[in-house]
C-alpha cells in the first residue's frame, strides 16, 4: 500500500521528540472525534514577534491514534524543533496544501522534509484530519502564545 | 467455540438455518450497490450494516413509485394526489406496525432513530416545564408521569450508542436530574450486580440498548423491564441493533418506549420510528411543533391532534415511510427468524477466524450465548483506522472508531475498534475476505509473527 510508507511506519514506531516537558510556553489538547486520536502537545518559544526572530525551541507531545496521526506529530516535531516561526509558517500551510489536495500537490521535500511521504495520504480524505492534527494543535498551541502561523496568506490561495 | 444448533461453521456455505449459497445470490441480486467495485476494481465485500444497510431494489422502487405517482402533501390538500399520498403513507404505518407487533397508531414516524429519543427525552422536558400540552386543554393531566425534577433519576447503560446517551444527559440538565448508568463488566456485558443501588423509585426512566451497537451482547430485556416496572420507571429501548437483524414483537418485550432507524433495515436513509404504548403516547407531551401536529390553532394558543399526529410536525417524510414499508415487507419474506440465523453464523464463523489469531483481541464476550449481527476486533499495536485501511484496501469495508459508543470504549480500555456487522446479504466468503485481509495487517506493521 502508498499510503503506508516506511518513514510513516518508522515515526509511528518511534515517534521523535515525544513526551511531555517542562518548563512550556502553552500546551493544548486536540481530539480526532471521529476516531478518538488524541494529542496533547507543549510548545516552548524563545525570542520575540511572529517571525525570524522567535524560535520553536521545543515541541514535546504525547500523541496516542494511529500511525498516520503520531507520525505526522513526530515528523513535525522533527522538522520544526530549533526552527524559526517563519519556517513553521511555512511548513504548516505546505503540509496543509499538500493533504487537501486530493492527490494533486505532492509536496517538496525542500520544505516538508519527511513530510512527504504523507502525500499519499491526500488520497484518503478520512484520514486528512488524522494527519493535520499535530500541525493544527501546534497552531493552536503556538496561538495561545500569541502567534499566529494558520492565517490564510495570498500566497497559500494560490495552491487552492 | 460454541456451535450454535449444529450450524456447520466450516469452509463452504452455512448449513441449516443460514441462507444457501444459491439463496445468497438471489437476494444479492436484488442489492444494485453490491455489484460495484472499489479501490481499483475490486469486488465490495460490505461489512458496515450496523451502520447502515443497503438498499434492495424494492425499496428504491417504492420510493420511486411514491415520488412518480404519488408525491403531494400528505394529511393536506383535497386533490386525488394528497389523497393517495396519505393512503400510502398510513399504509406504511400499518406495516411497520405488523412487523413489530404494534397497533398502527402506537407507530410514530421520525427523521431517524436518533429524533426518535430525542422525541421522549424532550417530552420530559416539557412536562418539566408545563409545555408541549402537558398542561394545557390538547394535554391530559399536568405533567404526570413525565415531570422530572430535582431528587429524579434517569438510569442508563454505559454501553450506549451516544444517541442514547447525549439526550439524557441534556435532559438532566435542563431538569435538574440526575443521570445515573449500570456499568460495563470486564467482559462487554452490563453489570447488573448492584442494580438494586442504582434503579430506585427515584428512577423514571431507565434508557438502554437493546443489542450493543459495538459488542453484539444481547441485552436482557425482559429482566430489566420487570426491576423498572417494580420501581415505576419508564423504559426506552434503543432498538436500532435489534429490530433490522431479530424477530422483534413489542407485546413480548414489555417496554414502554422502543426506537430504530429505517437505513440500518434496508429502508431509506431519513426515516425513523418510535413506537410507544398507546396510554402513554395520549398523555405525553410533545416535541416538534407546528404544522400537521395540531387540532385547533388561535394567535394566542393551541391544541393538539391524537397521537401519533401529534408527534409528527411537519410535511411527512411519506416516500421514506413507504420505502421502510417497502423494507419490512423484504424482511418478512425473508424470514427474521433465518436473517437472525445467518447472521449469527456468519458472526460465529469472524470469531472463529479471529480467534486463530493470537495478534487479535474481539472485544466483548469470548463465548456469548445470543449476540447481535456485529463483532468488534483490536490489534494491539496496530489502531483500529490503520486496520480498517488495510482491510479497504482488499475492498473490505468496515467501521472504524469509537462507534459513536466512547464510553464503552473507555470502560474496555481501547480507544478505538474495528467492527465488522452483517445483513442478510453477507456471505461466508465475506467473512473469509476479511480474515484474509487483516493477515495484511502484521505484516504491513511488523508485529511480531505469533
Amino acid at each position: 500500500m502508498d499510503l503506508y510508507q516506511q518513514i510513516i511506519l518508522d515515526h509511528s514506531k518511534r515517534p521523535v521528540g515525544a513526551g511531555l516537558r517542562e518548563p512550556f510556553d502553552a500546551e493544548v489538547h486536540h481530539v480526532n472525534p471521529t476516531c478518538g486520536d488524541e494529542v496533547t502537545l507543549r510548545v516552548t518559544v524563545t525570542g520575540e514577534g511572529n517571525g525570524e526572530a522567535a524560535e520553536l525551541t521545543d515541541i514535546s507531545y504525547l500523541a496516542q491514534g494511529c500511525s498516520i496521526s503520531v507520525a505526522s506529530t513526530s515528523v513535525m516535531a522533527e522538522e520544526l524543533t530549533g526552527a524559526g516561526i517563519t519556517q513553521a509558517r511555512e511548513e504548516y500551510h505546505a503540509m496543509k496544501a499538500m493533504l487537501t489536495s486530493r492527490g494533486q500537490i505532492q509536496g517538496d521535500d525542500d520544505v516538508i522534509g519527511d513530510g512527504v511521504a504523507f502525500a499519499g495520504v491526500s488520497q484518503y480524505p478520512a484520514r486528512v484530519k488524522c494527519a493535520l492534527l499535530g500541525w493544527t494543535a501546534l497552531a493552536d498551541a503556538l496561538a495561545r502564545r500569541g502567534i499566529d502561523i494558520a492565517a490564510e496568506t495570498s500566497t497559500d490561495k494560490d495552491h487552492s | 467455540m460454541r456451535l450454535r444448533d449444529g450450524y456447520a461453521v466450516t469452509n463452504g456455505t452455512l448449513a441449516a438455518g443460514g441462507f444457501s449459497a444459491a439463496e445468497l445470490d438471489q437476494i444479492r441480486a436484488d442489492f444494485p450497490i453490491l455489484g460495484r467495485t472499489v479501490r481499483g476494481g475490486k469486488p465490495l465485500v460490505y461489512l458496515d450494516s450496523g451502520a447502515t444497510s443497503h438498499k434492495p431494489r424494492q425499496v428504491l422502487d417504492a420510493e420511486r413509485d411514491f415520488y412518480e405517482r404519488l408525491n403531494s402533501a400528505v394529511h393536506r390538500g383535497a386533490h386525488q394526489l394528497s389523497e393517495e399520498g396519505t393512503d400510502a403513507y398510513e399504509a406504511a404505518r400499518h406495516t411497520v406496525a405488523r412487523f413489530i407487533g404494534a397497533g398502527a397508531d402506537e407507530i410514530i414516524f421520525t427523521r431517524n432513530a436518533t429524533e426518535a429519543i430525542n422525541l421522549v427525552a424532550y417530552a420530559f422536558s416539557n412536562a418539566t416545564s408545563g409545555g408541549g400540552g402537558s398542561g394545557g386543554a390538547g394535554g391530559s393531566s399536568a405533567g404526570g408521569r413525565f415531570a422530572l425534577g430535582p431528587g429524579d433519576e434517569v438510569l442508563i447503560t454505559e454501553m450506549e450508542h451516544h444517541a442514547n446517551l447525549v439526550p439524557w444527559q441534556e435532559l438532566c440538565r435542563r431538569t435538574g436530574a440526575t443521570l445515573k448508568w449500570i456499568p460495563l463488566a470486564p467482559d462487554g456485558t452490563l453489570d447488573l450486580s448492584s442494580l438494586d443501588s442504582r434503579l430506585t423509585p427515584a428512577t423514571k426512566v431507565l434508557a438502554f440498548t437493546h443489542v450493543s451497537n459495538v459488542l453484539g451482547v444481547v441485552n436482557p430485556v425482559a429482566e430489566l423491564t420487570a426491576r423498572a416496572r417494580a420501581v415505576g420507571a419508564l423504559v426506552v429501548l434503543d432498538a436500532c441493533q435489534s429490530v433490522p437483524h431479530l424477530p422483534i414483537d413489542v407485546a413480548e418485550l414489555g417496554v414502554d418506549f422502543l426506537a430504530f432507524s429505517g437505513h440500518k433495515m434496508f429502508g431509506p436513509l431519513g426515516v425513523g420510528v418510535l413506537w410507544g404504548r398507546p396510554e402513554l403516547l395520549d398523555e405525553m407531551p410533545v416535541f416538534l411543533t407546528g404544522g400537521s401536529m395540531i387540532e385547533l390553532v388561535t394567535m394566542g394558543e393551541s391544541t393538539y391532534a391524537p397521537a401519533p399526529q401529534k408527534f409528527e410536525a411537519g410535511v411527512p417524510v411519506a416516500a421514506q415511510a413507504v420505502g421502510l414499508a417497502a423494507a419490512c415487507d423484504y424482511l418478512s419474506a425473508l424470514g427474521m427468524d433465518r436473517v437472525h440465523s445467518h447472521e449469527t453464523a456468519l458472526a460465529d464463523r469472524l470469531r472463529i477466524g479471529l480467534a486463530r489469531r493470537p495478534w487479535v483481541r474481539v472485544l466483548g464476550p469470548t463465548d456469548p450465548a445470543e449476540q447481535g449481527a456485529v463483532v468488534a476486533f483490536v490489534v494491539d499495536g496496530v489502531h483500529p483506522h490503520d486496520v480498517g485501511q488495510v482491510l479497504d484496501d482488499a475492498g473490505v469495508a468496515v467501521r472504524v472508531g469509537h462507534h459513536c459508543a466512547w464510553p464503552l470504549h473507555r470502560a474496555l480500555g481501547v480507544t478505538a475498534s474495528t467492527r465488522a456487522s452483517f445483513a442478510a446479504y453477507s456471505t461466508p466468503g465475506e467473512v473469509d475476505a476479511l480474515l484474509a485481509a487483516l493477515d495484511r495487517v502484521p505484516v504491513i506493521f511488523g508485529l511480531e509473527a505469533s
